[in-house]
């Protein structure tokens, strides 16, 4: 019966608990020679959990790992490692200041008489970037390269080992659309080889896309295995739910009336280099209207939201909000018009370790109805983020007063989201507002800021997701380095032009084709 | 009855109490162990006076001295329990500016210049200021408020270094305390508030009392007789009364604290960050400040002046009082009084057995030491509840969880950072 198992790498019957709860029970994934295998669940469903497991990070309190049939028992990093599982992280692993060929070798490198054996290394790099169509200039320093072939990098560093079983965490999370084609047919070219492939996402095109077969995880429970050829993405959503999800984002036609906001020739300076991180932006935000602004991350996204919030010094360039120039206005002045959904929920959007009752008042607690004399007026302080609470739905231990660090990502950002939504500005800034969460919580998100357009507020959105501004938005602004190439109507225009602007390939001239 | 004990022993605040007292006494343990070991290897000490050493270390504060045969006798001491009470004034204040600064995310270590700031001014305007001129309440007055103020804008200075060139208070705190010590030296050097009248001691400035201003008793010479107690303890209390009040009730406290918790995002919200910190660090200025006038003020105090090469211990031990007071305004009453009562049990240690002052300096050390394991302990109490919880609740938990979806991202999260 073991003997003429196909697995090559199975998971019976995982049961991993952490205090009061319990991580994964009974999980069984059971890995085929030479597949790709997607792990689909949401945050917390308990994907990095089992992978840390066959890691070797945690040792599972019920359950076996066999490899090739046999009861292997993987006791730490180097475990996995010496039985051919290698992982490519989702933040990686790389020192930015060595070259591709000694980040590669890094680790495993092969020594004669404590002299490393560069010349062999390098050869079978290429040997081994040639098979595989993995396309790097060994010699280029990680720093220099782009995240794509950085990415490529990590890939060479398990082939190098001979790595067999190949973990990917989340690895398109950091890409533009045609670096994720060309990893897709990466992940391809791999599996004809003979490798296998576990691939850790929660992107149901990706998955639909490349994956042979489907384990969905819900709540750290097993819910099923399903070849992707026989399933689709409304079925493998609701799986990973457990209801059923809206997929798409419903909205009527945009109503756009009068201008909220309207940047011109805006500079922002970078804290990297002595150039400017936003060259001469100009842009306009209607009532009623999502505008999105689409890019690549690091392309001067964060600095153009940090200079219109105040939160950094803009050097050129005025901006008008609601009819007011708010150039040079302190952040709280600003505040007056605008909600602003954070990038980092962590740095700027909470106080982790003030109770959610205080962060539901960080910029209203001056307001009359929540102090009197200087002195905080808890009761209604209480009552109103009882209030937030229940009509935004965020769960939380102990409500009101739970400290906000012990919350999941998805209810911190519900709980900004409820915040700056309900401070009820014209104007509502909102970066990257779904980052890191689930299926549930994206689409509650967007309900909401479509929501909050119909009601007639602006809302100027940043998104890395293509999906979410293609869905999102009513119009789109291209940034790249610093400029906007391009200003484009989702209806009119593919995913892959979208991607050429993006990585600067294509930029629309000055007075030419505009929505 | 067992439920209402359990949900008492769940508070934050009686675990942090907790976590205080339970380090205070393994301080004290392994001070008496010290004590115990130091008097079997001193051969002059008998293994009887290595036992009355333990016994002043848990309960000096209770002897009255030597009875005619040689035995410890115990009681109530009221001079002692009164300079305890004394020396705990300056102590509450370093305490509450170190602790008031903590919370906003600022480590004042700069209390000793803003103490010798405070003293400098209280002493000169207390001493300048003829109190045949003006009546002597006004000065006292004058000189705790002047004093006060020195103390701000002498703690000003790292706030304002940290806000706006954003270099470590930390630093700025400890050049600040040495410029504090040479400047108030060379002032005094060049003033005439240096004592020449009585030439017992040299090197000090007159007492106030020179002047005819002193900090009034309000009775209490009367409650603990023989003794230098006198109203400034309880002006300390009120003020730190007053400090919790503000930390906790009002929206300057909020404010500070959020800047403390989350400078970005403090900011982010429109909170006046740099406005914050250079104030936090003001208030924790006066806060020393107010001590060493309280000190001065009472009326017999002295102050050595040629202190250039010293900086004053009161400021440094707000530290340990903040710390073992968790830097809660109201713990730091206590925190001072105990270390108080440790200086009156070194005293006693000194005079009553045949140990050296020295060895009592060393376990109040020890016992300081630990007094910072109180985090430590907190740590522990809460991991062991917490174990508790778990073996008990699971399949309830496990109901709750399917209801709400969310609650069961902490496996990924919080398995990793527990």
């Amino acid at each position: 019966m073991e003997s003429v198992t196909p697995y090559v790498i199975e998971m019976n019957h995982i049961t991993k608990e952490f205090p009061g709860i319990k991580a994964n029970d009974d999980i069984t994934l059971q890995l085929r020679k030479g597949e790709i295998h997607a792990l689909l669940g949401e945050n917390g469903a308990g994907k990095s959990t089992l992978m840390s497991v066959l890691f070797g990070l945690y040792q599972p309190e019920i359950g076996e790992i066999r490899k090739n049939g046999q009861v292997v028992k993987i006791n730490d990093p180097n475990d996995a490692t010496a039985l051919g599982i290698g992982m490519v992280h989702q933040h990686f692993q790389l020192v930015d200041v060595f070259t591709v060929l000694d980040n590669i070798i890094l680790g495993a490198e092969n020594t004669k008489l404590g002299f490393i054996q560069k010349k062999e290394a390098r050869e079978k790099v290429q040997e081994l970037s040639e098979r595989y169509g993995l396309k790097v200039d060994v010699d280029a320093k990680v720093e220099d390269i782009t995240v794509g072939m950085q990415q490529r990098v990590e890939i060479l560093k398990m082939l190098y080992r001979d790595n067999e079983i190949l973990i990917f965490d989340e690895p398109t999370a950091v890409l533009t659309p045609q670096e994720i084609d060309e990893l897709m047919s990466i992940m391809k070219n791999l599996s004809k080889e003979g490798k296998s492939i576990l691939f850790i996402s929660h992107k149901l095109n990706e998955i639909m896309e490349v994956a042979d077969r489907v384990t969905v995880l819900r709540k750290g429970k097993y819910v099923g295995t399903v070849n992707t050829a026989d399933t689709n993405k409304q079925e493998l959503s609701n799986m990973m739910v457990g209801r059923p999800v809206q997929l798409e984002v419903v909205k009527d036609e945009a109503k756009p009336a009068d201008t909220v906001l309207s940047v011109r020739d805006m500079c922002v300076p970078s804290h990297l280099h002595k150039k400017n991180a936003v060259e001469h932006v100009s842009f306009d935000v209607r009532a009623g209207e999502i505008v999105c602004i689409a890019g690549i991350d690091g392309n001067g996204q964060t600095e153009l939201i940090h200079g219109l919030t105040g939160l950094d010094k803009v050097s050129e360039g005025t901006i008008m909000l609601c009819g007011k120039d708010i150039t040079h206005l302190p952040i709280k002045q600003r505040g007056e018009n605008m909600s602003h959904i954070p990038e980092d929920r962590h740095k700027h959007g909470l106080i982790l370790d003030f109770t959610l009752e205080q962060n539901m008042v960080l910029q209203r607690y001056q307001e009359p109805r929540f102090q009197k004399n200087g002195f905080i007026r808890f009761d209604a302080v209480r009552e109103y983020a009882e209030q937030l609470i229940e009509q935004y739905d965020v769960r939380s231990g102990q409500g009101p007063i739970t400290v906000a660090r012990s919350m999941s990502g998805g209810n911190q950002q519900k709980a900004i989201i409820a915040r700056e939504v309900d401070r009820d500005k014209p104007l509502i800034v909102a970066v990257q507002p779904t980052r890191g969460l689930d299926v549930g919580a994206i689409e509650y998100i967007h309900s909401q800021l479509v929501a909050e357009r119909d009601r007639g507020k602006a809302v100027l959105l940043v998104s890395l997701e293509l999906d979410e501004v293609m869905s999102l938005s009513d119009r789109i602004l291209v940034l790249y380095e610093g400029e906007i190439v391009g200003e484009f109507d989702p209806k009119k225009i593919s995913v892959q032009e979208l991607g050429l602007y993006m990585a600067g390939a294509k930029r629309e001239e000055k007075g030419g084709e505009s929505a | 009855m067992r439920e209402k004990l359990s949900t008492l022993y769940g508070k934050d605040g009686t675990k942090k109490v907790l976590s205080s007292l339970i380090s205070i006494v393994i301080g004290l343990v392994i001070g008496a162990i010290v004590v115990f070991i130091v008097g079997l290897i001193t051969p002059k000490i008998s293994l009887s006076g290595a036992w009355d050493g333990v016994r002043i270390i848990f309960a000096g504060i209770f002897t009255t001295g030597r009875g005619s045969t040689g035995v410890l006798t115990w009681g109530f001491n009221a001079a002692n329990w009164g300079n305890m009470l004394f020396r705990a004034t300056p102590l509450i204040m370093t305490g509450l500016s170190v602790a008031v600064a903590f919370k906003t995310g600022l480590f004042n270590i700069g209390a000793p210049g803003q103490y010798l700031m405070g003293t400098m001014v209280t002493l000169m305007i207390a001493l300048g200021i003829p109190s045949t001129a003006v009546p002597a309440g006004v000065i006292w007055v004058l000189a705790f408020l002047g004093g006060m103020l020195a103390g701000a804008l002498w703690g000003a200075i790292p706030g304002l270094v940290k806000a706006f060139l954003n270099i470590n208070e930390v630093l700025a705190c400890i050049m600040t305390n040495w410029i504090a010590a040479n400047l108030v030296t060379w002032m005094f050097d060049i003033s005439n508030f240096k004592n020449v009248v009585e030439n017992t001691k040299s090197g000090y400035i007159y007492k106030t009392s020179f002047n005819g201003v002193a900090t009034p008793k309000l009775g209490l010479d009367k409650i603990f007789p023989g003794s230098q107690v006198n109203a400034g303890i309880l002006i300390a209390i009120v003020l730190a009364v007053a400090m919790y009040i503000m930390m906790n009730k009002t929206t300057l406290g909020y404010e500070l604290k959020a800047c403390g918790a989350n400078r970005h995002s403090a900011r982010y919200a429109g909170i006046r960050d740099k406005r914050n910190i250079v104030l936090s660090m003001a208030i924790a200025g006066a806060l020393a400040a107010a001590g060493a006038s309280l000190y001065y003020l009472a009326g017999n105090t002295e102050f050595f002046w040629s202190t250039y090469q010293s900086l004053p211990a009161t400021g440094f031990n707000g530290i340990p009082v903040a710390l073992l007071a968790l830097n809660n305004p109201i713990g730091v009453v206590f925190a001072a009084v105990f270390m108080a009562m440790l200086d009156i049990v070194g005293l006693q240690l000194t005079n009553l057995t045949a140990y050296n002052e020295y060895i009592t300096d060393v376990i109040i050390a020890v016992i300081v030491y630990l007094a910072a394991f109180s985090l430590v302990i907190r740590m522990w109490l809460t991991g062991r509840r917490k174990k508790k919880e778990n073996t008990a609740a699971i399949p309830q938990e496990a109901k709750i969880t399917d209801q709400t979806p969310d609650a069961l991202v902490q496996p990924e999260e919080g398995g990793e950072a527990e």
